[in-house]
């Protein structure tokens, strides 16, 4: 659904990745971890199309204003990375962002009591707030991978372990936590029982997709790309199915058919 | 006062306001359900069908750019017979004309997937798409040499007994030549414009942007192009027109209405806005509400020189 949302707060949790409250609809109280919203950061033609970003968490507050009941909320992490990001991170609270809610397929749980693999590569770290949230609540042990360039990108990781979440860190150039790829960390801690829900850049989704199949442990993955609707008609955002040929075309909408996929299902070349 | 009456007549398609959906736009009408009311619009143009499944370019396929975007998919489409088996009936249980895109790799195929099309109850017309931009055979061939476009329209015509639309490319020296070109070969109607063809490049990687390399540019910075050409073929040629290029709005819509449009497609917009054509057609009808306009055919062709 479409909703004009208005922004509580926006604050810059590392260098140049901001995490932005803004208020829901009550629809949204419902929704998947791993379901996205596609976010028009103003109402001019430039930028002219949507923003998708994972929700990185969800919940309800009571507002001072409101004087009777609870307004949902969501929350969104977010790097800035061009004009788009760049004119989120000066809104403020009070501004008014228009969103389209919730949209694509989220995480499937899988049994409850299994141990819960989580790995997050930056800014990929936001879906898996909401899902470890989710996660816990249900009881289940969850732990955490999570790997970036430097310590700048290793994100609300104490978010994480407030949850009771047990984290594990990786940096390319060993400024917080492990020295080296969050894979590698990863490898170490994989063994039957448990599930994987991952989400990053591409080569370290890959990557932990290859180890998923080698450990023969489910493993589900959160894509990003680039589209235009989020509604599964632009096609600007497709993947290869497993068994994608091009006699035999099977591509994947990472707006409607995902963004979550279970990692076997999708060509990792 | 009494509503505008707000109904066009397009090739014998009668349709409640001119507001279309653009072919790709919106793709098979369903996925837009949850958005709009599909009984509001005047017509639904489905994504462009072709006689196999077709898969479509590799990725990156779209990138935005200043006040607009480049798309280079690449056709991508269920085939005719899957759109025949799985998207039409739900189409046929929506009071609104559905009108299906398509095109060929070869002179033969536009021919066949036309007269599959045939006789099918729930379509209301055809729409020969002779421009495609990023597609090596099909499509841009036939759209920018006016002997071969003749020769695919006239040869969709004796295949069919549906209303012919045929949607025009904008890389063309003269479009008014080939929207003549396609009058004579017996289309019903003409639409435009499709993609302008562009490129984005990434400096840094000093790449081109797209898989494709090219892809077309559609949103609001084409529409002072698709205007223009607009106001030139409706000048030229005795055929309705369907105006096309970076529609956001019901003033966008009306200014092509004025160039000479009898109805127009939104396209883009329904991608930022996914009940954009809804919108654009209610603010059609306020802007007659409030200039005191009885009826909105009244405003095609009515461009003061």
């Amino acid at each position: 659904m479409q909703f004009k949302s208005m922004v509580i707060s926006n604050v810059e949790v590392s260098p140049g990745y901001f995490r932005m409250r803004m208020t829901a609809p009550q629809e949204l109280a419902t929704s998947a971890p791993g379901q996205f919203v596609m976010l028009k950061v103003n109402d001019a033609i430039d930028p002219l199309l949507r923003r998708p970003f994972g929700l990185f968490d969800v919940g309800t507050f009571s507002a001072e204003y409101a004087g009777c009941g609870t307004q949902c909320y969501c929350e969104v992490l977010y790097k800035v990375v061009g004009k788009g990001t760049r004119i989120l991170s000066a809104l403020h609270h009070g501004d008014l962002v228009d969103l389209l809610v919730p949209l694509g397929k989220g995480f499937d749980f899988g049994p409850a009591g299994e141990e819960k693999v989580l790995v997050g590569g930056g800014v990929g770290l936001a879906p898996l707030y909401y899902l470890a949230k989710e996660l816990i609540a249900r009881g289940d042990k969850v732990r955490l991978f999570a790997g970036g360039r430097t310590r700048d990108d290793i994100l609300c990781i104490t978010e994480f372990e407030r949850l009771g979440v047990e984290t594990y860190v990786a940096t390319d150039d060993g400024t917080l936590g492990e020295s080296g790829f969050v894979t590698q960390v990863l490898e170490r801690h994989l063994g039957g029982g448990m599930r994987i829900f991952a989400c990053g850049p591409t080569p370290m989704l890959s990557a932990v997709a290859r180890m998923a199949q080698g450990h023969d442990v489910p493993c589900q993955v959160s894509m990003e790309a680039y589209m235009a609707c989020g509604v599964g008609a632009c096609l600007g955002c497709v993947m290869k199915g497993a068994n994608h040929t091009e006699q035999t075309p099977d591509y994947r909408c990472v707006c409607k058919d995902g963004p979550v996929f279970d990692s076997f299902d999708l060509q990792w070349s | 006062m009494q509503r505008p009456d707000m109904s066009v007549a397009l090739a014998g398609i009668e349709m409640r306001n001119p507001v279309m959906t653009a072919s790709g736009t919106f793709g098979y009408g369903a996925e837009f359900a949850d958005y709009l009311d599909l009984e509001s619009i005047g017509a639904m143009i489905t994504k462009g069908l072709s006689l196999k499944p077709k898969a479509g370019n590799p990725t990156p396929r779209i990138v935005e750019t200043p006040g607009g975007m480049l798309n280079a998919i690449g056709l991508q489409n269920v085939g005719v017979d899957a759109f025949i088996e799985q998207k039409l009936p739900y189409l046929q249980n929506v009071n609104t004309p559905v009108i299906v895109n398509l095109y060929g790799n070869t002179l033969e195929e536009y021919g066949e997937v036309a007269s599959r099309l045939d006789g099918l109850a729930g379509v209301a017309g055809i729409e020969v798409n002779i421009s495609c931009p990023n597609v090596k055979q099909g499509g841009i061939v036939f759209g920018t040499d006016p002997c071969a476009a003749q020769e695919v329209v006239g040869l969709v015509k004796r295949k069919t007994s549906k209303p012919l639309i045929v949607k025009l490319s904008p890389n063309v020296t003269d479009v008014v030549l080939m929207a003549k070109a396609c009058a004579d070969a017996g289309a019903d109607a003409l639409s435009l414009i499709n993609t302008l063809t562009g490129m984005a490049i990434d400096l840094d990687r000093r790449r081109p942007v797209l898989a494709n390399v090219t892809g077309g540019l559609s949103g609001p910075a084409i529409k002072p192009v698709a205007l223009r050409m607009v106001w030139q073929v409706a000048r030229n040629v005795k055929l309705p027109i369907i105006g096309i290029g970076g529609i956001m709005n019901g003033r966008d819509a009306l200014e092509f209405l004025l160039a000479g449009a009898t109805a127009v497609q939104v396209g883009t917009a329904s991608f930022l806005d996914p009940c954009a054509a809804q919108r654009i057609a209610q603010e059609m009808e306020q802007y007659l509400v409030d200039n005191g306009i009885g009826s909105v055919a009244s405003l095609i062709g009515a461009l003061e020189v």
